[in-house]
């Protein structure tokens, strides 16, 4: 059984957790830009965590369901609606055989990820069903999706909550939603640190950023001041990974996302940690962000606390439905 | 010496050497062998890892490790100290076997219409095109790191007169095949991409196609030469 995208939006691509055991081959992780948003998502319709759902970027997209499906979304403020009915984020909405789902424009951020129940079950190219856009392989076709575009669905192994309309409850405010008005990016010291001149540290951590237009998948490219380094000289190409912020000579800022390439020689001077990829991921142009520091235990301890949560939240939901 | 370094929470780095070009050979060896140890070694929680000039990029789920570390602000520590024991000794080449890399050898066309910036590499180097192509493609290779974008090969070996800076503006598109020059190595772009080395032929092979396992026609360490072909074997091999 299928979906139909009737209307492709700005940008939509099929993604799951990302791609690994290439990365010597030079190939990107790739993948929804929030994993996390996706693991909930999915976790919310009894799909596995892994499940290909759809990336969708700025909205615009309509799909129109061949079968009954359960569905469920996280991301940035975006009005998601099946038939007339409104499905926010986190809640699971049933959607009917005939029936359209539509997503519109964000109010806040840029991307929402999509699970509908049973995943979206292309053909995996090297372990992974995420479409890889730079390369154009994976996904559909290796390539964003278009009008009309007929997506090939799994089978339901069967509803972890009763399947009648949009259901009360949902998952934690923020790990659905994690756009935010004044995001604050918080950051561990990269490798390169100590090559930035004082005004540049303090600079990163005391002043805003605008997003440029020119960002994507790869990066987010932030204007404002000037990262000036101290040391110019040319650094060896080694490993840069999401989260990575790295300096180019333009002094510049480059906030790597999912789809980043393997190595860079761009000095890095911080990383953001990996609880904070998901408001990351939804910065868009005009947007202004702010950094901040924390250490790399704080960056360990913040991340296992909500692996903790969300191992309740699983419980939780296993209780809900039995 | 090496060195273990964090690169956010969930990558690190493992640097084998602090430089490359003094000593390509005995770098992409230790590095190479650190790489095949820790792929040996399987440690628990390591998702992938992937060898670029001079280091061992680790990629690792902090999630899983924790439940082996016995305090979640030790990940960092439990890796670096598992990653050390799995080294012990890499450093010193005469204690392990060297190992054979495979020879792999790439037709090159070097046509004009495959070889836009040829005469802007003959000119700085003060040579003709035809000796830029005998160079290049009389010296051997090896590949520095798989990277950029999938399949790119970075070859050191480069004869230095051919040495040539990256365009001022790179060009939008390049197209799959093409055999460029960029600082002080050479390289092959696998995919239709935007790029800014110097062009100077072009290869019938594919680099890289995502239906095979290994995508990727080559990996870091192997030898490479460069086999000049005229355009009439280009065009059969396309065939």
């Amino acid at each position: 059984m299928s979906v139909i995208a009737e209307r492709a939006g700005f940008l939509t691509s099929i993604q799951d957790l990302g791609r690994t055991g290439f990365r010597e081959f030079g190939v990107s992780l790739g993948g929804v830009l929030d994993p996390f948003g996706l693991r909930v998502a999915n976790l919310l319709l009894g799909n596995a965590e892994g499940a290909a759902g759809l990336e969708v970027t700025l909205g615009g997209l309509q799909l129109r369901f061949e079968d009954e499906r359960v569905v469920a979304w996280c991301g940035g403020e975006f009005d998601v609606r099946i038939g007339s009915r409104a499905l926010p984020a986190g809640h699971t909405g049933l959607v009917r055989a005939g029936e359209k789902l539509k997503i519109g424009a964000p109010k806040v951020g840029c991307r929402s990820w999509l699970s509908i129940s049973g995943g979206i079950y292309v053909e995996p190219v090297l372990a992974s069903r995420s479409t890889d856009l730079r390369a154009g392989f994976g996904g559909y076709q290796g390539r964003a999706l278009c009008d009309g575009d007929i997506l090939p669905l799994g089978v339901w192994p069967g509803s972890p909550t009763p399947a009648t309309g949009i259901s009360s409850w949902t998952a934690p405010h923020d790990w659905v939603s994690p756009a935010k008005p004044k995001p604050i990016l918080r950051f561990t010291r990269g490798v390169d640190w100590n090559r930035f001149n004082a005004s540049a540290l303090q600079r990163l951590t005391s002043e805003a950023f605008t997003v440029s237009s020119d960002s994507d998948r790869m990066g987010v490219r932030l204007e404002g001041p000037e990262l000036k380094r101290v040391d110019e000289s040319d650094l060896i190409s080694e490993a840069v990974g999401p989260g990575t912020i790295q300096v180019p000579p333009s002094g510049k800022p480059i906030l790597l996302l999912g789809d980043c390439q393997t190595i860079g020689g761009y000095p890095k001077m911080a990383h953001v940690i990996t609880v904070d990829l998901g408001v990351a991921a939804q910065l868009r142009a005009g947007d202004r962000v702010r950094f901040s520091e924390v250490s790399l235990a704080d960056a360990y301890r913040l991340l296992l606390e909500r692996e903790r949560q969300l191992e309740l939240f699983r419980v939780g939901l296993s209780l809900h439905t039995s | 010496m090496m060195e273990i370094i964090p690169l956010g929470d969930s990558v690190l780095i493992v640097r084998m050497r602090e430089r490359f070009d003094d000593a390509p050979e005995q770098t992409l060896d230790t590095v190479l062998r650190a790489f095949q140890q820790l792929q040996n070694a399987a440690i628990p929680g390591v998702i992938e890892l992937a060898p670029a000039y001079t280091s061992v990029a680790v990629f690792f789920d902090p999630i899983s490790i924790a439940k082996g570390a016995e305090m979640p602000e030790k990940v960092f520590d439990w890796l670096a100290t598992r990653i050390r024991r799995a080294l012990a000794g890499v450093a010193h080449p005469c204690r392990t076997a060297r190992t054979r890399w495979r020879k792999v050898e790439i037709p090159v066309c070097y046509d004009p219409e495959f070889a836009p910036d040829i005469a802007d590499v003959a000119r700085r180097a003060a040579i003709s095109p035809s000796e830029v192509i005998r160079l290049h493609s009389g010296a051997e290779y090896r590949v520095a790191c798989i990277g950029f974008v999938p399949g790119f090969p970075f070859l050191a070996g480069l004869p230095k007169e051919l040495a040539t800076p990256r365009r001022d503006v790179p060009r939008k598109q390049i197209l799959p095949g093409s055999v460029g020059i960029g600082g002080a190595q050479t390289g092959i772009y696998p995919l239709r991409s935007p790029g800014g080395w110097n062009l100077i032929g072009r290869t019938p092979l594919r680099l890289f196609d995502s239906k095979k396992n290994p995508p990727a026609l080559l990996r870091a360490g192997e030898r490479v030469r460069f086999r000049k072909i005229s355009r009439d074997e280009f065009e059969s091999f396309k065939r």
